[in-house]
C-alpha cells in the first residue's frame, strides 16, 4: 500500500506542479493569473489521447503535436484574453477574460471529445512494475522541466530577458527589451508546460473534460501556498500535496482529503496572504 | 447673508414621488407581467419562468457581492448545492425527524448565510484571483461531500426535494410562492443599494482607499454581505430542490454558477435592474433556441468574454439614457462659500505632528518632522518633489505608520497607520489624482463622505424603516448643501465619470465637506484646474478654514499658497527648512534659492 501511495502520490503532485509552473511562468510575464493553467493540462490529455488513440499517430509525433498545441494555445490565450485587460490590471478584469476563454475551451471539448473520462494510450510499450511509467512520466516531465527552465534562466539572454520583465516590466520595457514579444513567448512556454503536465499525467489522470477545474485548483494550491512565482513553492508544494492527498484517500477516505485541502488553503492564506515564502507588497496612496 | 442665497437649489436633484416612481416602474412592470403569466396556462413556460424567479433569489444577493462590492465570488453555486440538501435532508427526514418545508427553508437561509460567511472570509484577506479560486474550491469540495455523505444526501442516487404545502400548493402555488419571495428579494436589494451601504460598497470596489478615508469598514461590511447573499442563495437552493423535486449533485455544476456570474456581468456592476434583466435572459435563451442546449455553457462563456472585452458596463450602461444627453460644453464651477457655514461650524483642534520618522528602506522619506495645524487656519505645506508633503499627509490620514514620533489631534493620540478611524476624529482628505467612483453620481459620490455619520443599521436599510429613511434625508440634503458650496449642483445627478478632471477635484472637496471636518488635508487640489479656477478654489479653501475647518495645503502653485495661507512650512529632504507667514518664507533666503527660486 505504501508503494502505490508514493508512486501515485509524486506523480499526482508532480502533474499539479507542473500545472504551478505554468501558472507562474505567465505570472511573471505578465502579473495575471490566468485559469487557462487548467485548461492546458486537461487538453494535454485529450489532445494525446486523440492523436495517439484515436487517429494513430506514432507517438512522438503525437507527443509534438500537443506541445504544439499547447504554445499554440497559450499564444492565443495571450492575445485574447490578456492584452485587452492589461491596461487597466488593478480591476482584475483578467480574472473574467481568462475563464472565459478557459470554459469556453472546455465546453468546446466537452462537446467535441465527449464527457465521459476516456482511457489514454500507453507511452512506451514496456511491461509495467509496481512504478509504471504513468507513475515515472510526470516525475521525469517535472524535472526536465524545472532543470530547463533553470538553464534557460540563467543560461541565455532570452532567459534572462524573461526574469527582468518578471522583475520590473517598466525598467525593461525602458531598457528596449521587447515586453510584448516576450511575454507572448513565456505564453507559448507555459502552454507548453501545461500541455506537458496534462499529456505525461493523462494515463493516471484519463482524457477527461472535468480535469480542468481539478488541475486549476490542485495546481494553484500549492503556487498560493508557496507564494506566486516560486516554482521551488510550486514543486515541493505540489509533491507533498500529492502524497497528502494519496494518503488521505487511502488511510481515511477521498472527501476528507479534499476537506483538509482547502482548510488549510484558506486558513494559511488568511494567516500569510502572500504565502508561506513570499514578500508582502506595499500599498500605493 | 440673504435669506434666499442659501436655500438648497432644487433644479437639477429630482427627488420626490416622481423620480421614485420612474426608477420603480420597471420593476413594478415586470411584477404585473409576473404576476399574470399563469394566465397563459403554459405549464412548460411555467417551469422556466419558476426557474428565472429561484435564480434571482441567489443572483439578487449575489449581485450585492460581486456587482456592489466588485468580488469576484465564481462558486456560488455551492451555497445552492448546501440550501437544496439541507432543505431537502431535513424534509425527506435523513438526517432528523421530518420538519415543514417552510422550517426546513428557514434552516437553509440559516446554513446558507454561515457558509457565505465562510466562503467570504478570505475575501478580506485574500487578492482577487485568489478569492475566485477558494469560492471555485468550496463550490468543488460541496459536490464531492454531498456524493460521499450517502446517509444523508443519498450520494449519486439523490433525494427527494421538498414539497411546499398549502398555502403554496401545485405548479402555480409553488410559482407565486418563488415570485414572492424573489418580489421581496428585488425590493431588499433595492433598498441596500440605494442606502449608504450599498453606496459604501460600490466605493469599496471602485475607490477603496477614499472610502477607507471616509471610514466605511469594509471588512464589517462585506462580512454583513456575505451573510446576506448567503442566506438568499440557501432559500434559493431549499426552492430549487423543490422545483427539481429530486436532486442528484450532478444538478449542481459549475455551469450554474457562471450562469448566475454572467448574468450579472451582462446587467451590469451597480445596477439591480441590469442583473435581473440578465437573469431572465439567460435563463430564458436555451428554451428559445431549443437546439443550442448542449452549446449553453459554451455560449454563457463566450458572451462573459465577450463583455468583459466590449461592452463592460452590461445592459445597465445601455439603459442608462439619462447619462447619454450631453453636458453643457463650457462649465464654470463657481464655489458659494456661504453655503459652508450651515455645512460646517464647530471648534476645531490643533493637529500637531512631533518629531515624525518614517523611512522607506533606506530613505528617510520623513525626518523628524515636527508640524502644528492650528484650528481655523490655512496651513501650507511646500518643497521640492520627493521632499515628504504627500508622505506627511499619507501618516497623518493614516496609511503609513511612521517608525517613531505621534501624530495628535487636540488631546487624542491619533493611531498610526489607521487610515479608516481618521473619519471618526473627523479628519478628511482629499487625493492627488481623485479618487471618485466613475460610474456613480456626483451626489452619490458626495454622499459616501458622509457616511459613518448614518444610525441606521444595515436591516434598518434593507428593509427601508424610518431610522434609515431620515438617514437619507439628511445625506441627501447635507450632500446638496456641499454640492453648492463647492458650485457643483447643477451636476448631482450626472455620473461622475462625465466631469473634467478639475471638477473632479471639487468633488472630492465635498466628498470631504460631507465630513465636517475639523481638519481638512487638501493634495494638490489647484494642479490641472485654469488660473481663474484657482483664484474660485482659494476662496473656497479660506472660508472653509474660516467656518472653523482648519485645511492643511499641499500645492505647488507658489501664488495660491501666499494668498490664502496663514502659515507656510517648508519641507525639504523630509525635514523642515523653514516656518512662518507667507512674507517671512518668501524672504527667506534658503527658501528662495531652494525651492522658489529668484
Amino acid at each position: 500500500m505504501i508503494e502505490s501511495i508514493v508512486s501515485y502520490g509524486l506523480a499526482v503532485g508532480a502533474v499539479y506542479a507542473l500545472i504551478g509552473i505554468t501558472y507562474n511562468v505567465m505570472f511573471s510575464a505578465s502579473r495575471v493569473f490566468s485559469f487557462t493553467a487548467g485548461m492546458l493540462g486537461m487538453l494535454g490529455g485529450v489532445l494525446g489521447a486523440l492523436f495517439i488513440g484515436k487517429l494513430g499517430l506514432p507517438t512522438i509525433v503525437g507527443f509534438v503535436l500537443v506541445l504544439a498545441c499547447g504554445a499554440v494555445l497559450g499564444v492565443i490565450t495571450e492575445i485574447v484574453a490578456v492584452r485587452p485587460v492589461l491596461k487597466s490590471i488593478e480591476q482584475h478584469l483578467y480574472v473574467l477574460s481568462t475563464l472565459a476563454f478557459a470554459l469556453l475551451i472546455q465546453q468546446f471539448t466537452a462537446i467535441e471529445w465527449g464527457t465521459e473520462a476516456q482511457p489514454f494510450p500507453r507511452l512506451i510499450p514496456i511491461s509495467s512494475g509496481w512504478f509504471d511509467q504513468q507513475f515515472w512520466l510526470p516525475l521525469l516531465a517535472c524535472a526536465a522541466t524545472i532543470v530547463g527552465l533553470e538553464l534557460l534562466y540563467r543560461r541565455t539572454l532570452v532567459g534572462r530577458a524573461f526574469l527582468a520583465i518578471a522583475e520590473d516590466s517598466y525598467a525593461a520595457r525602458a531598457l528596449g527589451l521587447p515586453e510584448q514579444r516576450l511575454r507572448l513567448a513565456s505564453f507559448a512556454l507555459a502552454g507548453i508546460i501545461g500541455a506537458l503536465a496534462g499529456f505525461t499525467g493523462g494515463e493516471m489522470l484519463l482524457a477527461f473534460f472535468g480535469n480542468q477545474a481539478i488541475l486549476s485548483f490542485y495546481g494553484f494550491v500549492p503556487v498560493a501556498l508557496g507564494g506566486m512565482g516560486s516554482n521551488r513553492g510550486a514543486v515541493i508544494g505540489g509533491l507533498a500535496l500529492g502524497l497528502f492527498q494519496q494518503a488521505a484517500n487511502f488511510l481515511v477516505g477521498g472527501i476528507f482529503a479534499a476537506v483538509a485541502v482547502f482548510v488549510v488553503f484558506i486558513a494559511v492564506l488568511l494567516l500569510r496572504p502572500e504565502g508561506l515564502a513570499g514578500a508582502a507588497a506595499s500599498r500605493r496612496v | 447673508m440673504e435669506v434666499t442665497q442659501t436655500t438648497i437649489p432644487r433644479t437639477s436633484a429630482r427627488s420626490g414621488w416622481l423620480a421614485s416612481l420612474e426608477k420603480a416602474a420597471p420593476f413594478l412592470a415586470l411584477g404585473l407581467a409576473a404576476l399574470a403569466f399563469p394566465l397563459l396556462g403554459d405549464s412548460y413556460w411555467g417551469v422556466i419562468v419558476t426557474r428565472a424567479c429561484v435564480y434571482w433569489v441567489l443572483v439578487a444577493g449575489l449581485n450585492m457581492v460581486v456587482g456592489f462590492a466588485g468580488q469576484i465570488a465564481i462558486g456560488w453555486v455551492g451555497l445552492l448545492t448546501l440550501g437544496a440538501y439541507t432543505t431537502s435532508a431535513m424534509t425527506a427526514g435523513t438526517a432528523m425527524p421530518e420538519v415543514s418545508p417552510y422550517l426546513a427553508l428557514v434552516a437553509a437561509a440559516a446554513i446558507g448565510a454561515l457558509f457565505g460567511l465562510i466562503v467570504g472570509l478570505p475575501a478580506l484577506r485574500l487578492r482577487t484571483f485568489y478569492f475566485a479560486m477558494a469560492t471555485l474550491g468550496f463550490s468543488t469540495i460541496v459536490t464531492q461531500v454531498a456524493l460521499a455523505w450517502k446517509s444523508v444526501t443519498g450520494g449519486g442516487i439523490g433525494v427527494a426535494g421538498p414539497v411546499f404545502g398549502w398555502p403554496f400548493t401545485g405548479n402555480w402555488g409553488f410559482y407565486y410562492f418563488c415570485l414572492l419571495i424573489a418580489a421581496l428579494c428585488t425590493w431588499m436589494t433595492i433598498n441596500i443599494a440605494g442606502s449608504r451601504f450599498g453606496r459604501a460598497l460600490v466605493a469599496i470596489r471602485d475607490a477603496e482607499v477614499a472610502a477607507e478615508a471616509s471610514g466605511i469598514a469594509k471588512s464589517q461590511l462585506l462580512m454583513t454581505v456575505f451573510l446576506f447573499s448567503g442566506a438568499l442563495a440557501g432559500v434559493a437552493g431549499g426552492l430549487f430542490s423543490s422545483l427539481q423535486s429530486y436532486i442528484t449533485p450532478d444538478a449542481f455544476t459549475f455551469d450554474l454558477s457562471v450562469l448566475f456570474f454572467i448574468a450579472i456581468l451582462i446587467g451590469g456592476r451597480g445596477s439591480v435592474l441590469g442583473p435581473l434583466l440578465g437573469a431572465l435572459l439567460l435563463t430564458a435563451l436555451p428554451e428559445v433556441a431549443a437546439p443550442l442546449v448542449a452549446w449553453s455553457t459554451f455560449l454563457y462563456a463566450a458572451l462573459l468574454l465577450a463583455i468583459v472585452l466590449a461592452v463592460p458596463g452590461g445592459i445597465a450602461d445601455l439603459l442608462d439614457f439619462k447619462n447619454r444627453r450631453p453636458l453643457e460644453r463650457h462649465r464654470e464651477v463657481v464655489p458659494r462659500p456661504e453655503m459652508l457655514t450651515r455645512l460646517l461650524g464647530g471648534e476645531g483642534s490643533v493637529l500637531s505632528l512631533a518629531n515624525v520618522v518614517l523611512s522607506f528602506g533606506g530613505v528617510r522619506a520623513i525626518d523628524g518632522l515636527d508640524l502644528d495645524v492650528r484650528p481655523g487656519e490655512v496651513h501650507g505645506l511646500i518643497g521640492p518633489n520627493g521632499s515628504g508633503k504627500t508622505t506627511t499627509l499619507n501618516v497623518i490620514s493614516g496609511y503609513y505608520a511612521p517608525q517613531s514620533g505621534s501624530v495628535r489631534l487636540g488631546d487624542a493620540v491619533l493611531p498610526p497607520g489607521a487610515a479608516r478611524v481618521r473619519a471618526s476624529h473627523r479628519i478628511a482628505r482629499t487625493f492627488q489624482t481623485p479618487r471618485v467612483i466613475g460610474g456613480a453620481s456626483v451626489l452619490d459620490n458626495v454622499k459616501i463622505g458622509g457616511t459613518i455619520d448614518g444610525h441606521g443599521s444595515f436591516v434598518e436599510a434593507m428593509l427601508t424603516l424610518p431610522r434609515h429613511r431620515r438617514d437619507e434625508a439628511v445625506l441627501r440634503e447635507r450632500a446638496l448643501l456641499a454640492l453648492s458650496a463647492v458650485g457643483l449642483e447643477s451636476l448631482a445627478d450626472v455620473r461622475a465619470d462625465r466631469l473634467q478632471h478639475s471638477e473632479l477635484r471639487f468633488v472630492e472637496i465635498a466628498r470631504a465637506l460631507m465630513l465636517a471636518p475639523s481638519i481638512l488635508l487638501l493634495d494638490e487640489p489647484a494642479a490641472g484646474l485654469s488660473a481663474e479656477e484657482i483664484r474660485r478654489l482659494g476662496a473656497l479653501i479660506k472660508s472653509i478654514s474660516r467656518a472653523g475647518t482648519s485645511v492643511l495645503l499641499v500645492e505647488h502653485h507658489a501664488d495660491l499658497i501666499f494668498d490664502i495661507c496663514d502659515r507656510v512650512t517648508v519641507l525639504n529632504l523630509g525635514k523642515v527648512l523653514a516656518a512662518g507667514t507667507p512674507d517671512e518664507i518668501r524672504s527667506h533666503r534658503e527658501v528662495v534659492s531652494a525651492y522658489l527660486g529668484a
